[in-house]
Formats: structure tokens, sequence, C-alpha cells
């Protein structure tokens, strides 16, 4: 598939991007820190955090669970709720 | 490398892209009717759209020898009017007949509601009596997971539906084994926020494989990038992927689902 598919190739691509990407979200939750109010008891806080925590796994379909945290659940039952005949 | 873009909104795009399109390599096109970011006040509202969308539109992408086909619906957004929604879903098959028209979309769910359940259930059935290919919109962020749930369900309940002639698009990591597991084609929406980057595009590529895949930029007037599928392009290459590897989801996986439409007279290039 790929010329050099190893994880050190994709590192020596990846790091200054990944990098450059934490350092976004450590600077937006400090700024969002340093405005007035608490930010941490906004809903979207807690989601944000378990978001973060989410990396922490080694599960190698992370960007999945965190696609998930941020989904409405399935409700197998919609066409009663919405009252469409299937 | 020549490439198809499966899904762009070229009416609300300057005659410059279709020159920029045709340097990066599209040589054809497929748009399906969507919102104006208004809703349209009659079912005439609708017929000039559709008018505009199989004779002006292919003529504006003919200049720089683009092949332009289109498919034709009442988006999500304006099926909260059931009534107008009616209406239009009678007119359309006065141009079904016309060079070009590939079926009904994009069709689906916006907000997961009861009016868009029933009025895609409605283009289900007109598509189905039509013999029509359907092309899916799937829901944007939180909704996107329950839609296209909704969205396989409605499709998965109706027996007449060959599922290797529906497109369910906008796929992303939580819903493209969804789509691709029950025989339905999956597209990747390139976009700069809501959607999925063209680095993401590669890994769900990498991951389920190139089997009913495609790629598009789903270009509109929003914030979008009419040249996203030559920035996946790259990113394959980059990655290593080989010339074929990657013209199959850009070329071949795109002419091989179109060519199940009556009206897909497409011409290679050489
Ligand atoms: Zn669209």
């Amino acid at each position: 598939m790929s010329d050099d598919p190893s994880s050190q190739a994709i590192l020596d691509r990846e790091f200054l991007p990944i990098r450059a990407k934490i350092l976004e979200i450590a600077a937006s939750l400090d700024r969002a820190e340093r405005a007035t109010g608490d930010p941490t008891a906004d809903p979207r806080w807690q989601q944000l955090e378990t978001g973060i925590n989410l990396l922490l796994q080694k599960s190698g379909d992370r960007a999945e669970h965190v696609q998930m945290l941020f989904s409405q659940p399935y409700e197998a039952q919609w066409r009663e709720t919405l009252k469409i005949k299937s | 490398m020549y490439y198809l873009d499966p899904h762009i909104h070229m009416v609300s795009r300057t005659t410059d892209d279709y020159e920029t399109l045709a340097k990066m390599g599209c040589v054809a096109m497929s748009e399906p009717a969507f919102w104006a970011g208004y809703d349209r006040g009659s079912v005439d509202g609708f017929r000039d759209y559709f008018e505009q969308l199989t004779s002006f539109e292919p003529r504006r992408a003919a200049d720089f020898n683009i092949q332009h086909f289109t498919w034709l619906c009442i988006n999500a957004k304006e099926a909260e009017n059931v009534s107008l929604s009616r209406d239009v879903i009678a007119m359309i098959p006065e141009f079904l007949g016309r060079p070009g028209v590939l079926g009904i979309g994009e069709i689906g769910l916006n907000k997961n509601t009861r009016n868009e359940a029933t009025v895609f259930l409605e283009h289900l059935d007109l598509a189905m009596k039509t013999n029509e290919q359907i092309l899916i919109h799937t829901p944007h962020l939180e909704d996107k997971f329950q839609g296209t749930r909704m969205i396989l369900d409605m499709l998965t309940d109706d027996r007449r539906i060959d599922r290797s002639r529906v497109l369910v698009d906008h796929v992303e990591e939580h819903t493209i084994r969804h789509v691709l597991d029950q025989g339905f084609w999956a597209g990747m929406t390139l976009y700069p926020v809501s959607k999925c980057t063209p680095a993401r595009a590669v890994d769900m590529i990498e991951t389920v494989g190139p089997e009913r895949l495609l790629v598009n930029s789903a270009g509109d007037w929003g914030p979008s990038k009419p040249t996203a599928v030559p920035d996946l392009i790259l990113e394959m290459r980059r990655r290593g992927h080989s010339e074929a590897a990657i013209r199959r989801v850009v070329y071949d996986n795109p002419v091989k689902f179109f060519s199940q439409s009556r009206g897909f007279n497409f011409t290679p290039p050489e």
C-alpha cells in the first residue's frame, strides 16, 4: 500500500502536525478558562474532556469513538416515536 | 490523473471553478439537487431549478470539456413543507427522461423529523416506480448517526430496492461500515469544517477498502472546496498508494456506479 508503512515513517510525517493540534486544543481550553464564567459547568466542556481522554485509549478506532461521543445515540424505536408506518 | 466529482453543486460555483477543475483533471461531475440557502416558494421554483440543472449547467461544463450529470428531488430541509414536496415529487418525472439525469437525489434527512422521513419514503417510492438510482444525503454532526441508521432502516425495509443502485453520502468513521456492510455504495465528502478531511478519508479507504466507495467535494455556496478530490489524490500519492489504487476510487468507482443509470451517456477521455 505505502512505500514505507512503518509507524516510524508516519510519526516522521505527523509529529509536528499532531504537536500543533495539541497546542491548539491546549490554548483553546486556556482561553475558555481565562474568560468570565466557569466553562466546566457547561456539558460541552465535559464532552470535550471525555473526548480528550478517548485519545489515550489504545483502541485503534479512536476516531470512531470520538464520533460516537458527539453523536445522538441510535433509537431503534424511532418509527413509533415519529409515528411512521414501516 | 483524470477523475470524477460525484457530488458538487456547480450552480453555486463560478465559471472559473469549472476552468480550475478541468485543469486538475476533472472529466465529469454529478450535481444533486439541494437547498438554495433559502426555501423556494413554489413548484415552479423547482421546475426552473431543474431546467437549469439539465440544460444550462451541462453547457457551462461542456465549455471546459467536463461532462455534467444531475439528480433531481426536493431536499430534506424543504421537505418540512410536505404539500410542496408532494407537488415537486409529482413534477419530477417531467425531467427524468432528459439526457444526463442519473436519478433521484440528494434526498435524505436533515434533523431526523417525521416530515423529512415521510418525504424521503415518498421519494423512494417514486424512484422504485420509475426505476431510478438514488443518491442520499445524511445529516451532519450529532444527527448523523441516528439519521444514517434511520435511512438504512427505511431502505432495507423496502424490498423493491436494489442496494447496488443506492449511494449513501457524507459517511464518516462511525457510519461507513453500517452503509457498506448492508450492500450500499458510500460517499465520503471532503469538507472544511463539518465533514471529513482528505487524510481521514484516506484512513477510511485504508481501513475498509475501496469497494463501493466514492469521494466528493460537495462544493456548494457555503465554505467548501471544489478542488477537494485532487487534495485526496495528492494525499494518497504521498502515502505511496499506486496510481491504479487511486484511480479506482476517483474514477473507476464513480463510473461503475453511474453506469447503472440510463442517463449516464459518458464519453471517457481517450
Ligand atoms: Zn450536497
